[in-house]
C-alpha cells in the first residue's frame, strides 16, 4: 500500500500521522533546492529578491505552525500574534536602541518562545476548537495590545515604526535588497535544519506521540504537559524570528501589519504545503504571496472570489497539499525506476 | 448603580446580537462537529437577498420566508456541491474551505451590493421598549426571537426523528449509519438549518449594525466565543452565552480603569478562555470523555 | 496642434513667472523619466480592493473610469495614461510589496493616490529615497505636509486635524461652556482628530473635554459606548467615526432620546450612506464641514460640476452607486492629477511634477465646493486645506459662515 493510499485511509483524525522520513526532501532534491536559492537573486530584479525574501520569511513562520500543528499536532489560528511580537522586538530594539539587526532576532526568538511557552500553560487544556478560539482571541487582541498607550513611546502606537534597512557589512559589492536575501536564506536554512533534526530528536517522537494519541503517550511515560508547551515555544520563536525578518525587510511595523489575516495566511499556507510536511512551508508560502496578486490579475473587483476558487481547486485536487504531489511524484519516480 | 444597570442592559441588547449568531455557530457544530467560519458571510447574503427582495417591492414578512428559503436549499446546495467531495479530506483541509467560501461570499456581495451601508428595516419598531430607553423593541423582539427559535431547536433535536438523527450522526456516525441514518444527508441538512437560522441573525441583526458586505466580521468573532462560552454542544448554553458575554465586554468597558475601554474584546477573550479552563466543554456542555 | 501650443506658451513666458518658463523651455525639448514616453504616462496606485477596508477601493475603481475618460478623449497632451492599480488589502507589508512592483517592475512615472496611513507610512521612507512621487495620498494624516523631509511625498485632502481644529475653534466662540464628549475610531485617524481638537481648544482643553471615548473597528456596534457616553451627561457629542459606526451613533443617540449638539466628521457626512441610513429625523441638526460637493444633494442638481460628474458615471461607470462618496473623492483627485500633467508639458520627469504640484494655484475641480481652491507651493504641500461648516437640515446639508483656512503644520 503506498503511503499516499495510507494518508487518504486515515484522513479521519485530526492531523494525520506522517512517516518521519516522510517529513523531509531527498539529499538530491534538497541539493537542487538549494542551489536554485543561492542562484536565483544573481539573475533577478531587485524586487523579485525582496519578494523571494518574502517567501523565505514567511515559509520560515508557516514551518513554525507546521512544527506546532503537524508536529505535535496542537491547532493554531494565532501564530500572526507571535509573528507582531518578533517584528515589534525588533523594530523597537533597532529604532530605539540601536542594536544591531542580527542580535535582534535572537532576542526576538527568545521573547516569542518565552510568549509561547507561557501561552501553551492554559492552552494546555484545551485542544480543538476551543484551543482555535484561544488562539484566534490571542490574535485579534495582539493590533489593540500593540495599540495600548503606555507603549506608545517605544511602538509609535498606531502609526507603526518605520526600520532602517541594514547594507551589506564589510563594503559586499551587493544591494540591501540581495543581502538581505543571502542573510534571510542563512537564518531560514538554519532554522530548517534545526527544525528536521528537532523533530527526528526524542522531543520530536514524543511529539508526534502527542500527535497521534495523547493517552496512549502520557501511558507510555511522555510528559504531555511538557513537550506540548515546548511544541508552543519552540513554534512561536520561530515565528517570532520570520517576524522579525519581515520587519527589516518591509522597513515597517504597524498594528495594521499583523491582523487576524495574517494568521489566516499562515494557516492556508500550512494546508497547501501539507500538514507536517517541512518542505511543502515554502509551497504554502509561495501560495499565500502570489496566488493572491494572480487573483487579482484575473479579476480585480472579484480578487476575493478568484482567490477562492483557487484555493477551493488546489484542495480538491489535493486535499493533503503539496505534501501529496511530492508523495505521488516520489512513486512515479520509483515505478520508473523499476522499468 | 444606574450607569452599572444601564450597561447591563445595553450589554443584554448587544448581547441579543451575539447570542442569535451563536445559535447559528451552534447549529453547524452540531451537524458537522466543527466551526464554519464562512457562516457569517453565509448569513450577511441572505441578508442581501430579502433586502434586495424588499427593493423589489415584496413586503417584509414575504422577503423573510422566501429568505428563508433560499437559506435553507442554499446551505444544502453548498454542502452538497463544495463540501460533501471533501469529506473524505482531513479536517484542516476543510476548514480551508471554509476560509475560501469565505472570501468568495465576501467578495461577490460587495461586487453585487457595493460597500456602502444599506438601512435595513425592522418589524418590531424602534421605540423605548416598556419605558426603557436602553432596550429598543427592535431588540426585545430579536430577544423574543432568540427564545422562540431556541425552544423550536430543543424540540427539534429532543424529541423529533430527524433532530435525533442529526444528533446521532454527528457524534458518532459509524453507529448512525449502522442503524439505518444517512448521515451524508443529515449533514446537508444541518448545512441548510445552520443558514436558515443564520440568515434570521442576520435579518436581525442588520438594523442595529447596518447592512454591508464586512458586517458579520466582528460580530462572528463574538458569535464563536460566545458559542464556545456556553458549550458547543448545547444551544441554551450559546444564548448563555451570547448575553454573558455583551455583558462582560460592555462592564470590562465600563469598570476597569485605563486599558478597560480599549481592551474590552481582548478581556472578554481572556475571561472566556479562563472559563474554558476550569471548565473545558464551555458552561454547558457535555464533556467528552476520551479513549484511546 | 503644436503651433497652437507654442503660440500659447510663448504669451504665458512672456507674461510671468519662472515657473512658467521653465515648462515652456522644456516645451522645446522633451525630457522623460522612466514611466514616460511620447506617447504614455505610466501611473501606479495602490487601494485596498480586498479585506476590511475594501469600501475604498470605488476610489480606485473611479480613478480609473476618469483616465479611460482622459484616454477616449485624446489623453493628456497626446499621451495615454496608463493607470496600473494594485490591491493592497490595506496591509503595510502587502503595500511595500506592491508599490515596489510598480516601480521596479511596471516602471511607473510616479505613485499616485496610494489609500491608508499605514500602507503610506509603510512605503514612504522608499519612495523618497528612490526620489518617485508619491502623489496626492489619500488619508488625512497631517504629516504629508512635510516638504522639507519628504520632498517627493504630498497630500490632497485636508488634513484631520486641522478640521478637527476647526470644530474646536467654532465651539469655543459659540458654545465656550460646552461640556465636551468625544467618541473616536482608535487609529490614526482617530487619533489625529482627538490631537486636532485638543489642540484647537488650547489651554480650554481639559476643562471642556469631559470624556474620551475610543471603539474598535473590529467591534460590530458602538451602542455601549454611547450608552457610556450619555451617561457622563455631556452636551456636546463629536463623531469621529467612520461611515458605518457614525451612522450607528447618530442613530443610538436618537434612540435614547438624547440630544446633544452632535459635530461629524468630513469623512462620514455622505446624505446616501450615512444620513439616510441613520435617518434623516434623527440627523437634524448634525453639523460637520466639506470641502467636496456631495453627490445625493438636491441643490447640487443644476451645478455645472456635478452635472460633469453625473455624466462621466453614467458614461465610465454604469449601475455604480451613486451615493458613495469616494467616486466624488476620486474623480476629484484624477482630476487634480490630469491638471498637474498637463501642466507638465512635454517635461514628464520626476523632479517636474513634483514640481508642477506644488505650483498650483486656485484650482478648482468640478467637485470641490464653491469658493474651495487648491493651492500649493515649494512650502505648502497641502493641496486642499479650506472647509465651510453646514449644518443637517431636512434632508440635506446647509452651508453657513465663511469658507475657513485651516492649515496645520507637520511637526
Amino acid at each position: 500500500m503506498s503511503a499516499a493510499e495510507e494518508v487518504v485511509a486515515e484522513g479521519h483524525e485530526a492531523v494525520e500521522a506522517v512517516p518521519k522520513r516522510a517529513m523531509t526532501l531527498g539529499t538530491g532534491t534538497s541539493v537542487v533546492v538549494l542551489l536554485l536559492l543561492l542562484a536565483v537573486p544573481l539573475f533577478a530584479k531587485n524586487f523579485i529578491i525582496f519578494q523571494l525574501t518574502q517567501l523565505l520569511y514567511l515559509g520560515l513562520a508557516v514551518l513554525a505552525l507546521n512544527i506546532l500543528t503537524g508536529g505535535s499536532g496542537q491547532f493554531s489560528l494565532g501564530q500572526s500574534a507571535f509573528y507582531a511580537i518578533g517584528a515589534y522586538v525588533t523594530a523597537v530594539l533597532m529604532e530605539q536602541f540601536n542594536v544591531n539587526y542580527a542580535l535582534c532576532l535572537p532576542i526576538a526568538g527568545v521573547v516569542c518562545f518565552g510568549a509561547g511557552f507561557l501561552f501553551g500553560q492554559p492552552a494546555l487544556r484545551l485542544s480543538g476548537v476551543y484551543l482555535a478560539l484561544a488562539t484566534f482571541a490571542l490574535a485579534t487582541a495582539m493590533p489593540q495590545l500593540l495599540k495600548l498607550n503606555f507603549l506608545e513611546h517605544w511602538t509609535g502606537g498606531v502609526q507603526g515604526l518605520v526600520v532602517t534597512k541594514p547594507d551589506a557589512p564589510f563594503g559586499l559589492p551587493m544591494s540591501q535588497d540581495m543581502w538581505l536575501y543571502y542573510f534571510t536564506l542563512v537564518v531560514t536554512l538554519a532554522i530548517y535544519l534545526f527544525s528536521v533534526n528537532l523533530l527526528r530528536s526524542r522531543s520530536g517522537r514524543a511529539f508526534m506521540a502527542i500527535r497521534d494519541n495523547e493517552i496512549a503517550a502520557s501511558a507510555m511515560g511522555v510528559n504531555v504537559a511538557l513537550y506540548k508547551t515546548l511544541a508552543f515555544g519552540v513554534s512561536a520563536g520561530i515565528t517570532g524570528v520570520a517576524g522579525g525578518l519581515s520587519a527589516i525587510a518591509v522597513q515597517f511595523v504597524a498594528p495594521d501589519s499583523f491582523t487576524i489575516t495574517l494568521a489566516i495566511q499562515l494557516f492556508l499556507g500550512m494546508v497547501v504545503g501539507g500538514v507536517g510536511w517541512l518542505p511543502g512551508s515554502i509551497v504554502g508560502a509561495a501560495f499565500i504571496i502570489f496566488v493572491p496578486n494572480l487573483a487579482e490579475g484575473i479579476s480585480k473587483g472579484l480578487s476575493g472570489a478568484v482567490f477562492g476558487v483557487l484555493l477551493f481547486l488546489v484542495i480538491y485536487l489535493v486535499p493533503h497539499g503539496a505534501r501529496q504531489v511530492a508523495i505521488i511524484g516520489q512513486q512515479l519516480a520509483g515505478k520508473l525506476r523499476k522499468n | 448603580m444606574e450607569l452599572f444597570t444601564n450597561q447591563i442592559l445595553a450589554g443584554i441588547a448587544t448581547g441579543a446580537i451575539y447570542a442569535c449568531m451563536a445559535l447559528a455557530v451552534v447549529m453547524i457544530y452540531q451537524a458537522i462537529d466543527h466551526l464554519n467560519f464562512a457562516q457569517g458571510e453565509m448569513a450577511m447574503f441572505s441578508t442581501f437577498i430579502s433586502w434586495q427582495l424588499m427593493q423589489w417591492g415584496v413586503p417584509y414578512w414575504g422577503a423573510f420566508v422566501i429568505t428563508l428559503v433560499f437559506s435553507f436549499v442554499g446551505g444544502i446546495a453548498i454542502e452538497r456541491i463544495l463540501f460533501k467531495p471533501l469529506a473524505k479530506a482531513p479536517v484542516l483541509t476543510n476548514v480551508a474551505g471554509f476560509i475560501a467560501l469565505f472570501a468568495i461570499i465576501n467578495s461577490s456581495a460587495g461586487l453585487i451590493w457595493d460597500f456602502t451601508i444599506k438601512q435595513y428595516p425592522t418589524p418590531f419598531g424602534s421605540a423605548p421598549f416598556l419605558g426603557s430607553q436602553l432596550i429598543s423593541t427592535h431588540q426585545a423582539g430579536m430577544i423574543g426571537v432568540t427564545v422562540l427559535l431556541l425552544i423550536g431547536l430543543y424540540f427539534f433535536f429532543q424529541y423529533t426523528r430527524i433532530g435525533l438523527a442529526m444528533r446521532a450522526a454527528a457524534s458518532l456516525p459509524e453507529s448512525a449509519r449502522l442503524v439505518g441514518i444517512n448521515t451524508s444527508w443529515m449533514i446537508a441538512l444541518g448545512w441548510g438549518m445552520a443558514a436558515a437560522i443564520g440568515s434570521i441573525a442576520g435579518m436581525l441583526i442588520a438594523p442595529v449594525v447596518f447592512l454591508e458586505p464586512n458586517m458579520m466580521g466582528g460580530v462572528l468573532i463574538y458569535g464563536f466565543a460566545a458559542a464556545v462560552l456556553g458549550g458547543l454542544s448545547s444551544p441554551f448554553g450559546a444564548v448563555v452565552g451570547g448575553f454573558l458575554v455583551g455583558i462582560f465586554e460592555n462592564l470590562a468597558g465600563t469598570y476597569i480603569p485605563g486599558v478597560g475601554n480599549e481592551l474590552k474584546l481582548p478581556i472578554a477573550l481572556a475571561l472566556i478562555i479562563s472559563v474554558l479552563v476550569v471548565k473545558p466543554a464551555g458552561l454547558f456542555g457535555r464533556h467528552i470523555v476520551k479513549r484511546v | 496642434m503644436l503651433p497652437g501650443r507654442t503660440l500659447r506658451t510663448a504669451a504665458l513666458v512672456t507674461a510671468t513667472a519662472v515657473m512658467t518658463l521653465t515648462s515652456g523651455a522644456a516645451l522645446a525639448q522633451k525630457k522623460y523619466d522612466t514611466g514616460a514616453t511620447d506617447t504614455e504616462i505610466k501611473i501606479g496606485n495602490i487601494m485596498p480592493y480586498s479585506g476590511p477596508a475594501s469600501a475604498y477601493g470605488i476610489i480606485g475603481k473611479t480613478e480609473e473610469a476618469y483616465f479611460k475618460m482622459i484616454n477616449d478623449k485624446g489623453g493628456i497632451n497626446g499621451r495615454k495614461i496608463n493607470f496600473i492599480t494594485y490591491d493592497d488589502a490595506y496591509s503595510p507589508p502587502k503595500a511595500v510589496e506592491q508599490v515596489r512592483k510598480l516601480v521596479e517592475s511596471d516602471e511607473v512615472l510616479a505613485v499616485y493616490n496610494p489609500l491608508g496611513t499605514p500602507s503610506n507610512t509603510a512605503i514612504q521612507k522608499y519612495l523618497n529615497a528612490k526620489k518617485i512621487p508619491q502623489l496626492f495620498v489619500a488619508t488625512g494624516a497631517t504629516k504629508w505636509n512635510d516638504p522639507k523631509n519628504f520632498p517627493w511625498t504630498m497630500g490632497w485632502q485636508p488634513s484631520y486635524q486641522s478640521e478637527a481644529q476647526i470644530y474646536a475653534k467654532w465651539l469655543m466662540k459659540e458654545k465656550p461652556d460646552a461640556k465636551i464628549a468625544i467618541l473616536y475610531q482608535n487609529d490614526d485617524f482617530g487619533k489625529d482628530y482627538l490631537k486636532g481638537t485638543k489642540d484647537g481648544l488650547g489651554a480650554k482643553a481639559s476643562s471642556m473635554i469631559m470624556m474620551e471615548e475610543s471603539y474598535e473597528v473590529s467591534e460590530p456596534s458602538v451602542d455601549g459606548h454611547i450608552v457610556k457616553i450619555k451617561a457622563a451627561n455631556p452636551d456636546v457629542l463629536l463623531i469621529y467615526a467612520t461611515p458605518k459606526f457614525a451612522a450607528q451613533t447618530i442613530k443610538k443617540t436618537a434612540e435614547l432620546g438624547w440630544k446633544p449638539l452632535q459635530i461629524l466628521t468630513n469623512v462620514s457626512i455622505s446624505v446616501g450612506s450615512v444620513m439616510k441610513p441613520a435617518g434623516f429625523e434623527n440627523g437634524q441638526g448634525v453639523l460637520s464641514a466639506a470641502y467636496a460637493k456631495d453627490s445625493t444633494d438636491p441643490q447640487w442638481n443644476n451645478d455645472p460640476g456635478m452635472k460633469k460628474w453625473n455624466e462621466f458615471v453614467d458614461k465610465y461607470m454604469p449601475g455604480a452607486d451613486k451615493t458613495d462618496t469616494g467616486m466624488v473623492y476620486g474623480y476629484g483627485a484624477a482630476q487634480t492629477l490630469a491638471k498637474v500633467l498637463e501642466m507638465c508639458g512635454d517635461d514628464l520627469t520626476r523632479a517636474n511634477l513634483m514640481k508642477q504640484a506644488a505650483s498650483l494655484k486656485d484650482f478648482a475641480p468640478d467637485t470641490l465646493l464653491p469658493g474651495v481652491k487648491i493651492n500649493t507651493s515649494a512650502t505648502d504641500f497641502a493641496p486642499i486645506s479650506q472647509l465651510q461648516m453646514q449644518r443637517f437640515k431636512g434632508e440635506k446639508w446647509e452651508l453657513f459662515g465663511e469658507i475657513i483656512s485651516g492649515d496645520v503644520a507637520s511637526e
